[in-house]
């Protein structure tokens, strides 16, 4: 029986390969990838909570040094920039590629426009020495020194997300302008587009914990 | 093949959802900001699993999925919650 099955394989060729085609396996194999992204942030996420538990006052003045417009900026740049990727998907299925590679440019830009933001809102507390070992830091309560470690911690790892991000979007584009993504073969961009959405879910729940509950 | 991708999801579905959640991205900012602790953590804890539900329902799909991926992402997140609620307990008795 497998014998056979693997006779009709191989007797059909490249075609054959090249028409398999399984896109809830795909589909399941990302979201099994998600879930270790899940997971990973949602440690971080449980050491946030038990250290907060320990030091509430500490966190607190801590929040307060952070920029809290620059995060809910980044908040609109981020879920908008979820909207169009979502947007793109839409407009692959609908055959309308050039729409979708637009959509999937305006993405990219809105999150180069979120690290921008990063990188000054970084920039501004690194010159005020608040980062982990900084003289202005060092100087400070055990409590305020963890909110920073972990503030750094998690919003670059987030922000090495989005940096990825950019990278698999770009490859869409290229995809799409190859033809590889069609009207009948998109998996390849719904599994990007479900990587950004989680990137999108993470940030969403950094901005509370860390620039409005101070 | 047809019922594995799923229907085709409109384009005034997302923009919708996205102005549900740019308000209530206002709402957190408002409550986080103006009002005492007392009602702002509570709304931070509300309004935040509901931004992020309404992004794994619609954009990430969920609605349209079938039984297996929908358990396997409720028993993902479940656990997580679990070892959150495992935590606070812990915290409390020590």
């Amino acid at each position: 029986m497998t014998g056979g099955v693997r006779g009709e394989v191989l007797a059909a060729g490249p075609a054959s390969r090249a028409s398999h085609r399984d896109p809830l396996g795909a589909k399941i194999g990302m979201w099994l990838f998600l879930f270790t992204e899940i997971v990973l942030f949602g440690g971080l996420f449980i050491l946030y909570s038990a250290y907060r538990a320990r030091y509430p006052h500490e966190f607190h003045e801590g929040g307060q040094h952070l920029n809290w417009i620059i995060g809910v900026a980044n908040t609109v740049i981020l879920l908008t920039s979820s909207l169009t990727v979502a947007l793109s998907v839409t407009a692959v299925r609908k055959g309308r590629q050039r729409r979708a590679m637009a959509l999937l440019a305006l993405t990219v830009l809105l999150a180069a426009g979120f690290l921008v933001n990063k990188y000054f809102e970084w920039g501004a507390e690194i010159r005020a020495g608040l980062y982990p070992n900084g003289p202005e830091l060092a100087g400070r309560a055990p409590g305020e020194q963890l909110f920073f470690g972990l503030y750094f911690s998690m919003t670059g790892l987030h922000g090495l997300h989005v940096l990825g991000g950019i990278g698999v979007l770009l490859a869409m584009i290229g995809l799409l302008w190859r033809g590889r993504i069609r009207s009948d073969d998109f998996v390849l961009l719904e599994n990007a587009g479900l990587y950004w959405h989680l990137v999108d879910v993470i940030w969403i729940f950094l901005l509370p914990l860390f620039y409005l509950s101070a | 093949m047809e019922a594995e991708r799923g229907p085709v999801i409109e384009d005034r579905t997302f923009v919708g959802v996205w102005i549900v959640l740019l308000f209530l991205t206002l709402l957190l900012v408002v409550s986080g900001k103006l009002f005492h602790e007392a009602l702002s953590v509570p709304a931070l804890l509300t309004i935040t699993p509901l931004k992020a539900g309404l992004v794994f329902y619609y954009f990430m799909h969920l609605k349209h999925e079938g039984p297996l991926l929908r358990t396997m992402v409720f028993v993902t997140l479940a656990t997580l919650v679990v070892f959150i609620g495992l935590l606070f307990v812990d915290i409390s008795y020590r």
